[in-house]
């Protein structure tokens, strides 16, 4: 654990080690093994790793959507799967297709979260249009998902995770069905909401170049899934050290 | 050329495609009701007869409510039928979406079910029942509840699995999941059941009354048969044909505001 342990954790993996199929059968197999996994408060978190090395499962887990199959996973505390509806508005997910209903437009799509949590129309419609205008999408609300084009219903996906205002957000590769313009510039705006809204993010990719311009931290998921390496990073950090890292990277991915 | 005359031809443009649109619709009924008409020339009239009685005996119909009763009568036992039907066989597909053991139990039931053929039913419902609306609500329900339960199921299983996972990502309670997911997902399939079943329900409902009724289209086609009224015949069915277009375009109606979000491409098919 490179990361601060006096901060605040507001996720923890302990020991978690997940396994798909019944052990001995054909088709059995262990996705996630004994992983210990810590992110802190306000902590950007990118996890890195091969197509196939767990990342997703991880994000299940996190998320509530799955369990493990031994050891704890903890987000504030509680269990996320055993007390799925405590995390109701203080969890949000970025999917890596953006997962819009088809029958709502823009804006209804945003409001999806906030009619969830039960607030007014008044302050459903006022909050989805804020964060509808914050993504360049004014002039869309009235659009359904079919009349944007990807980089569009991408936008709305992150105005929906960010209107329930929750303070986690698990973001599975947001970005990689976009093309690399669009990607980098969502990626950019995206790194800039986080953290005017001071909120924990786990973002997962396979692109070594979308954990460098992310993360505050770079944890390499060898398979099955477990720490490879772990690297904070700094805003700070010159070309230099991030082309070190980004070495060291290849060469564990390459291992 | 002026605004002015665009918009005229723009209006033009459109009344020609409407008038179109409703001459492609209604051509194959004036053909049908030519060759009608042509026979009716050289067949007595028990057998073809002319549409001009058809369509008086029609109006005789409907402008008469002791006769026009009948209809209605007909009418409320569809739609109570397949109303029941569509509640029931909602419940049993939640419930076999939801459990395997209900799925792999009700299953074949239902399947059976749909293998007893409706006059079966119906001398079932008379053994059984003494009313004649049980009898017939009963028969209604029996003969079109296994076709709602599967398409209604078979919607909820097509459900995109990505869609169901982000909308519990927010953690719904389950009423807010069935309003915002899964009742705008399997409403196109409920209209379409709604609407095959409609067509089965109206067959069924005239064997129904015919056996066991004494009062609606088929106890009135029973009569008909009776006397060897073709025309009343005809006209008594025509007034089953045009309830069961009257709500096939409701439904189509509905289908057209509730899926407007659907794209349109311009290659059809």
């Amino acid at each position: 654990m490179t990361s601060n342990d006096s901060t605040e954790m507001v996720i923890r993996l302990d020991g978690v080690s997940k396994s798909f199929g019944k052990p001995g059968l054909a088709g059995a197999y262990l996705a996630v093994d004994k992983l210990d996994l810590q992110v802190a408060q306000r902590q950007m978190l990118a996890l890195l790793g091969k197509t196939g090395c767990g990342k997703s499962t991880i994000f299940n887990m996190i998320a509530g959507l799955t369990e493990p199959t031994e050891g704890r996973v903890t987000v504030d505390g509680r269990n996320p799967f055993r007390e799925f509806d405590a995390f109701r508005g203080r969890m949000a997910i970025v999917f890596q297709n953006d997962r819009l209903l088809p029958w709502r437009t823009a804006i209804q799509n945003v409001e999806l979260g906030l009619e969830i949590l039960e607030k007014t129309s008044e302050e459903r419609r006022a909050m989805a249009q804020r964060w509808l205008e914050t993504l360049g999408l004014r002039g869309h609300e009235d659009d359904y998902p079919h009349a944007l084009s990807g980089g569009m219903r991408q936008r709305v996906s992150i105005a929906r995770a960010f209107a329930t205002n929750a303070n986690i957000l698990l973001c599975d590769e947001p970005f990689s069905a976009l093309d690399e313009m669009t990607g980098r510039r969502l990626r950019t705006e995206f790194v800039k909401l986080v953290k005017e809204n001071g909120k924990t993010a786990v973002f997962i990719t396979h692109s070594i170049n979308e954990a460098l311009e992310i993360g505050d931290r770079i944890v390499v998921l060898k398979r099955p899934a477990n720490i490879a390496i772990d690297i904070p990073l700094t805003p700070a950090a010159s070309q230099e050290s991030k082309e070190a890292i980004r070495s060291q990277i290849q060469h564990v991915l390459a291992a | 050329m002026t605004a002015a005359q665009y918009q005229l031809s723009d209006a033009g443009r459109f009344g020609a495609a409407a008038l179109r649109r409703v001459g492609t619709y209604l051509l194959p009924f004036v053909a049908v009701a030519a060759v009608w008409q042509f026979a009716s020339l050289f067949f007595p009239p028990f057998l073809f007869p002319s549409l001009v009685d058809v369509f008086w005996r029609f109006i005789g119909i409907v402008t008469d409510w002791a006769q026009f009763s009948d209809v209605i009568a007909t009418v409320l036992r569809i739609l109570a039928g397949l109303a029941g039907a569509f509640v029931i066989g909602a419940l049993l597909a939640v419930l076999m979406a939801q459990s395997r053991a209900a799925h792999d139990f009700l299953s074949p039931v239902l399947t059976l079910f749909q293998g007893i053929p409706a006059l079966s039913w119906v001398v079932f419902a008379i053994i059984w029942f003494h009313g004649i609306e049980p009898r017939i609500f009963f028969i209604m329900v029996m003969t079109t509840l296994p076709a709602f339960s599967f398409q209604i199921l078979g919607a909820l299983q097509a459900m995109s699995r990505d869609l169901v996972e982000m909308v519990m990502s927010f953690r719904p309670s389950r009423i807010k999941l069935f309003r915002s997911m899964i009742i705008p997902a399997v409403l196109p399939d409920i209209l379409t059941a709604w609407k095959v079943n409609l067509g089965n329900a109206s067959r069924v409902v005239v064997v129904a009354e015919l056996v066991g009724a004494t009062g609606g289209v088929g106890y009135e086609l029973l009569q008909q048969q009776q006397v060897f009224d073709m025309a009343g015949a005809l006209a008594w069915t025509l007034q089953l044909v045009f309830f069961v277009l009257i709500v096939q375009a409701i439904l189509t109606l509905i289908e057209r505001i509730a899926f407007r979000y659907r794209a349109v491409s311009e290659r059809s098919l």
